[in-house]
């Protein structure tokens, strides 16, 4: 059975590694998110916000051209289709719902693509909440058209010069904002990874994702049950809605496409599992790439938001036991894939997305398996990489 | 007896903690700056073991702890620079460091080498209460080691009853809502919290780190506890020293003087 334990953990990974100094915002946290996000009150105001302001349910197209070329049924789950362009709104209009229970004035958030930045700027612009948002330096500039629409959304974004000056250290930044600030702030994680109950609660605000799937497959195919899912994993929260609901259905398989970056061994890779052993980052015991010494290593990948040195303690769990397949995408595979999505369906998919795409080329499947792929987000961000890559 | 034990016993008030990053600002720098805080008649010697991510620390230890690591500090060699330091020095000393690099030492093999060389105790910043009690404090007990809870503004009577309950050393008293460095004066507001924490009679003694940099501070801070730990100004100080030894005693009577 895959689920959280009392104590924060799956498995062997997870928990709440954090200063005391955070110790009353986590426990606050998670003395109050389940009866919150079982209210009543709660459940209708998130529920009408992910209909009529995100625009669920979102689409799961039978992509015809692309199934015909690899040979399977293969479905896009479309949460590009999003309001903001990516999945990362689900988690933020839960939080910000959360936040506004738990009485708090002032939201931060860390980001990498920038897409989770943008989608709590939104959310914050909605519900008339002062937004800070901690970007990587090297993100700021490589995510351009992100930063601006969060500053035109009202918020302040603050680069963040340490370290890789990418999501880990957007991530150091924000926690010791929220140190900094730990009365009035709640801390918008955008992935599922930090400290319980963080993991566990961005996972449920995204499960709508599976929840979804099971329903429309179910119309289309009059099953709940693909024979795969497909997503790409940075920190995970795409991954982890697509699978949640899945988990505990062995006959599913879950795939999980991590960044290579410019190859596995190159020293130039975001691939955690490949790559990574047990230790502790960001709060949570999980899976990471550091030295023998237990320093953080720098990742690397094309896309901002697969460019992160751990994955989620649930991911980690999935990939201990056996119950993800985990693949790495490197950067001109990725690149190739968005670019025949494109040619293939008129879909331009956000490069986090197409590692997803391109790990058909890595799994075995057979000709009548249905197949879906999430679709975590549009490429509209990534415009200027793509044109710098070029190749179409 | 454990040297954190003993100095409590003998020394109630005005305890002064200096930390420095291990490998900063030179990589063989170490037992010098050791020497330097003991002649400059610091009481508690508190080494950084330098990390590439130092969430509860501002600008100044973070680059600290950067720099260090770009020289080529790891624990390993600080375990060999810190052989034989015991001839020179008597202060107890204490290791601060996050958990990570150290369970990927091994915690048993952490504990054995703090034993071994002759450190007293630890604060890991990041190592929970509940974690502590349930994974390490039986290593820590077995190798004498203290181990250092820090409390907060934010942190609730009810659990710095839990943390003195579960202390066998001193407590870390943060401040402020904080990370490291980040303020240059005491508020009322901080007082207010320092008397608070003074009134609940804890059995164990209390530092007050974070914020506190120079005679003024180290006074108001002494006078609502047992005392104070220096770091970001400490780091500042031997930055850009060209005379360790001499800036450091310098700035040490600086700090003392009432």
């Amino acid at each position: 059975m895959i689920r959280v334990d009392e104590k924060g953990f799956y498995g062997k990974f997870g928990g709440a590694y954090i200063p005391e100094m955070l110790y009353p915002n986590v426990e606050e946290l998670k003395e109050n998110y389940e009866a919150i996000m079982a209210s009543e009150d709660f459940q209708k105001e998130f529920r009408s916000l992910l209909k009529d302001y995100v625009g669920r349910p979102t689409p799961l197209y039978l992509a015809n051209r692309l199934s015909e070329k690899y040979g399977a049924k293969i479905y896009l789950k479309r949460e590009d289709l999003c309001h903001t362009g990516a999945h990362k709104v689900n988690n933020t209009i839960g939080q910000i719902l959360l936040a506004k229970r738990l009485g708090k004035k002032r939201i931060i958030a860390e980001t990498g693509a920038g897409q989770h930045g943008v989608a709590t700027a939104t959310v914050c612009a909605l519900m008339g909440m002062d937004c800070t948002v901690y970007m990587g330096e090297i993100d700021i500039a490589r995510q351009r058209p992100n930063v601006e629409r969060m500053k035109i959304l009202g918020a302040k974004v603050v680069p963040a010069t340490s370290g890789s000056k990418t999501l880990k250290d957007a991530t150091n930044e924000a926690m010791r904002a929220w140190i900094n600030n730990p009365v009035d702030t709640h801390y918008i994680i955008g992935s599922v990874v930090g400290p319980h109950p963080y993991p566990e609660m961005v996972a449920r605000f995204q499960s709508v994702i599976s929840e979804e799937i099971r329903w429309q497959l179910k119309e289309k195919e009059g099953r709940e049950n693909p024979d795969i899912v497909i997503a790409c994993v940075g920190g995970g929260s795409n991954a982890a809605g697509a699978f949640y609901h899945y988990y505990n259905t062995p006959e599913v398989r879950l795939v999980a496409a991590e960044a290579a970056g410019l190859g596995v061994s190159s020293g130039k890779s975001a691939a955690t599992t490949a790559l990574g052993t047990p230790g502790i980052l960001h709060g949570s015991k999980t899976i990471l790439m550091q030295t023998e010494d237990g320093q953080v290593v720098e990742p690397h990948s094309i896309s901002a938001g697969l460019d992160y040195p751990g994955i989620g303690p649930v991911h980690a769990h999935l990939f201990d036991i056996g119950r993800g397949e985990f693949v790495a995408v490197e950067d001109k595979d990725a690149m190739a894939a968005g670019i025949e999505l494109s040619r293939l369906e008129g879909i331009i998919p956000a490069i986090e997305s197409a590692h997803a795409i391109y790990a058909l080329n890595q799994i075995e499947y057979g000709k009548d398996d249905i197949i879906v792929i999430n679709l975590s987000g549009r490429g509209d961000k990534d415009l200027e990489t793509y044109i710098k890559w070029g190749g179409y | 007896m454990n040297r954190i034990h003993y100095l409590f016993n003998h020394k109630k008030e005005r305890v002064l903690s200096i930390y420095f990053t291990a490998g900063f600002p030179n990589l063989e720098d170490t037992v010098s700056i050791m020497e330097a805080i003991q002649a400059g008649g610091a009481d508690i010697i508190e080494i950084g073991v330098p990390y590439s991510d130092p969430v509860a620390d501002g600008p100044t230890i973070q680059d600290s702890n950067k720099i260090a690591l770009d020289n080529g500090m790891t624990m390993k060699l600080l375990f060999e620079q810190l052989i034989g330091f015991r001839a020179k020095i008597h202060l107890p000393v204490v290791l601060m460091g996050y958990l990570n690099p150290i369970i990927q030492f091994g915690m048993e093999e952490f504990c054995q080498k703090c034993k071994e060389v002759g450190v007293d105790g630890l604060i890991v910043p990041d190592l929970p209460m509940q974690q502590y009690l349930d994974e390490y404090k039986a290593l820590f007990d077995q190798f004498g080691i203290v181990n250092t809870f820090l409390i907060s503004p934010q942190t609730s009577e009810k659990r710095i009853r839990e943390i003195d309950e579960n202390t066998d050393g001193f407590i870390y008293m943060v401040s402020s809502h904080s990370i490291t460095g980040a303020k240059a004066e005491i508020s009322e507001e901080q007082i207010t919290y320092f008397k608070r924490v003074e009134e609940m009679n804890l059995k164990n003694p209390r530092l007050i780190g974070f914020g506190i940099s120079d005679s003024e501070t180290f006074s108001t801070a002494s006078k609502y506890s047992n005392g104070a730990i220096i770091g970001s100004a400490f780091i500042k100080v031997i930055k850009d020293s060209k005379n360790l030894s001499e800036d450091i005693q310098k700035y040490l009577k600086g700090v003392k003087a009432q």
